[in-house]
């Protein structure tokens, strides 16, 4: 059973602002997926591996070349706010 | 028949025997999406100059005696989730309204040197996140076949585009069935690849351990056009794999004497509409009479596959989205304290309720005392799932199902209950857990609505979908019906 203040919580890890009904709606919208997401634990999985990743792939190394990149004024052109070089963010602490 | 509606290789046929130019094709195609845009709503950004001048250059070529490849100057649509270099790429998304990338996606490299003229970026469901096209931030996309009907999704826009005659072709994402849901809904053919077969670099991640670019056509020898554009190893994408690529055309053959085909009865069961039950058995009939075996089966932790995608998608969801955070890119909500307020106000200003509830389900499921519950039982039930298949293919060479349980559902229908709606992909979503090449073809109607089959086959066997899928369209004609517009 998920409560508001479960919401609350999660919303906060997730950097989210709810208000008011938004908390309410999710409350009651998490609870029934979750609800229905229950039956899950009536498979036992004791002994099986999980799966993160369909591929057998692990560590995929390539030589290390130096490649053409994105410049400095491209990679800066979408940021809502710059100065000079840098990424402009409200004061931090 | 109207120009527009031909397919890519009929095109080419035209081009290179001079009967049209490139430049006449495209426009000829700009002037269907003016006629229809309005009743669809295809696409976000429409890129006429950019198509044409491709055209041009595609005319160029022919006229001076060079051989252009199959899809030179052919008009596509790009779902909006995939990086377009200077062109606008939204994710149907309020937070990237104003994104504009400085690089291309892969794929969208891929097909401009196969000749593609780039028309436009088609709508979507927020970050591909819906089952309807509803979720997209700036409109909804209309069913070609009735107005009032979503054309599916999350791939919505591209799905209706090709239906409607406003693309030849377009490109898609499927991380649950984004690409055969709307081909299914919208009448058109809708692949998607094994994962690992074609390059993710550049597409707007949602759960990057199941997102995988397809294209969407009006035949199948289109589709394998596109999959010979679009497949291979790229650099740039670690999950991309090395395999033998083949030319997909040569599987375009009409026979399927002597395959196996096995349909798993989970997937014909309750909850799947009689009217379109009807439509899949009569195509299991058709295969038996074109000398293929088909027999049902059973993949047993079907049941299992909704709560296990949903838990794992939404998990990766929550991750891959951390990074929309208003400092590098997209909009930024104004007025904030600090750093932190301004994370959250621009997150929720920027989201639209299906993200939220999506992030915040993710990070539930990841979080402390919820992990091993949820999330890590997902990744072990998708093991089950996978291993279902794998017993499947041991005896069968495809598996046909329903794509869907229901034809296109009217705008409005679902949008109170979010697990109704996840409820509609109940036929995709295992695909994409197994990693395993699905396609939806149009086999049939019921109610006036089309209806897809969905083949699903082993990993990198995409080329016997292509040719089961040949063989059903060599001996049926429902690849030749378009919608009245």
């Amino acid at each position: 059973m998920i409560t508001k203040k479960d919401v609350e919580h999660v919303a906060l890890l997730s950097r989210l602002k709810l208000t008011g009904p938004e908390k309410d709606m999710y409350t009651r919208q998490l609870n029934e997926i979750l609800d229905y997401f229950q039956f899950l634990s009536r498979l036992d999985t004791e002994n099986v591996q999980p799966t993160a990743h369909v591929l057998p792939l692990q560590n995929v190394f390539r030589e290390d070349w130096v490649g053409q990149h994105i410049s400095r004024e491209d990679a800066l052109a979408n940021c809502p706010d710059r100065e000079e070089n840098y990424f402009k963010v409200p004061k931090i602490v | 028949m109207q120009f527009f509606l031909l397919t890519a290789h009929e095109m080419h046929d035209q081009l290179i025997k001079k009967e049209i130019s490139a430049e006449e094709l495209n426009k000829a195609v700009f002037a269907r999406i003016d006629a229809v845009e309005e009743q669809i709503g295809a696409y976000i950004t429409r890129t006429e100059e950019n198509a044409l001048a491709q055209a041009r250059a595609v005319d160029r070529q022919i006229r001076n005696g060079e051989k252009i490849t199959p899809l030179s100057g052919i008009p596509m649509a790009i779902k909006d989730n995939i990086c377009t270099d200077g062109i606008k790429t939204t994710a149907g998304s309020k937070i990237l309204s104003n994104f504009i990338p400085p690089y291309s996606a892969t794929v969208v490299k891929r097909l401009e040197a196969a000749g593609a003229a780039i028309a436009g970026k088609a709508n979507l469901d927020e970050f591909a996140m819906g089952s309807s096209n509803e979720n997209s931030a700036f409109f909804t996309t209309r069913n070609p076949w009735d107005t009032s009907r979503v054309p599916g999704g999350s791939s919505g826009g591209s799905a209706a585009a090709v239906a409607a005659g406003a693309a030849v072709c377009a490109l898609g994402s499927d991380t649950g069935g984004s690409i055969r849901q709307p081909a299914s809904f919208c009448g058109v053919v809708g692949m998607k690849p094994t994962y690992g077969a074609v390059s993710r670099y550049g597409l707007i991640a949602y759960a990057s351990s199941l997102d995988q670019i397809g294209p969407f056509t009006r035949d199948v020898t289109d589709c394998a056009l596109m999959l010979n554009a679009i497949c291979g190893h790229d650099p740039l994408d670690s999950t991309s794999v090395k395999y033998r690529t083949a030319d997909y055309t040569s599987f375009l053959k009409d026979d399927v004497r002597g395959l196996k085909f096995g349909v798993p009865e989970e997937y014909m069961a309750e909850g799947i509409d009689p009217a379109v039950r009807g439509v899949i058995i009569k195509a299991m009939e058709k295969f038996e009479s074109l000398g293929a075996v088909v027999e049902y089966t059973t993949l047993p932790h079907t049941e299992y596959a909704l709560p296990t995608y949903y838990l794992i998608a939404q998990a990766e969801a929550s991750s891959n989205l951390a990074r929309y955070d208003g400092v590098r890119y997209g909009i930024r909500a104004e007025g904030t304290d600090d750093l932190i307020d301004m994370f959250m106000r621009t997150r929720s200003q920027g989201f639209g309720d299906e993200v939220k509830r999506r992030i915040m389900l993710g990070t539930y499921a990841l979080s402390s005392g919820y992990y091993d519950a949820y999330y890590l039982k997902a990744l072990k039930v998708r093991t089950l799932i996978k291993e279902d298949f794998d017993r499947a293919f041991k005896k069968y060479d495809l598996l046909l199902s329903p794509v869907s349980p229901t034809t296109a559902f009217r705008i409005g229908e679902k949008m109170d209950n979010p697990l109704q709606m996840y409820l509609s992909d109940i036929c995709t979503i295992s695909v994409n857990l197994a990693g395993i090449p699905g396609l939806s073809i149009p086999c049939g109607f019921a109610g006036g609505l089309p209806v897809g089959l969905q083949l699903m086959g082993r990993p990198f066997d995409e080329g016997t979908l292509l040719r089961t899928a040949y063989t059903f369209e060599q001996n049926t004609d429902y690849h030749k019906q378009f919608p009245e517009l």
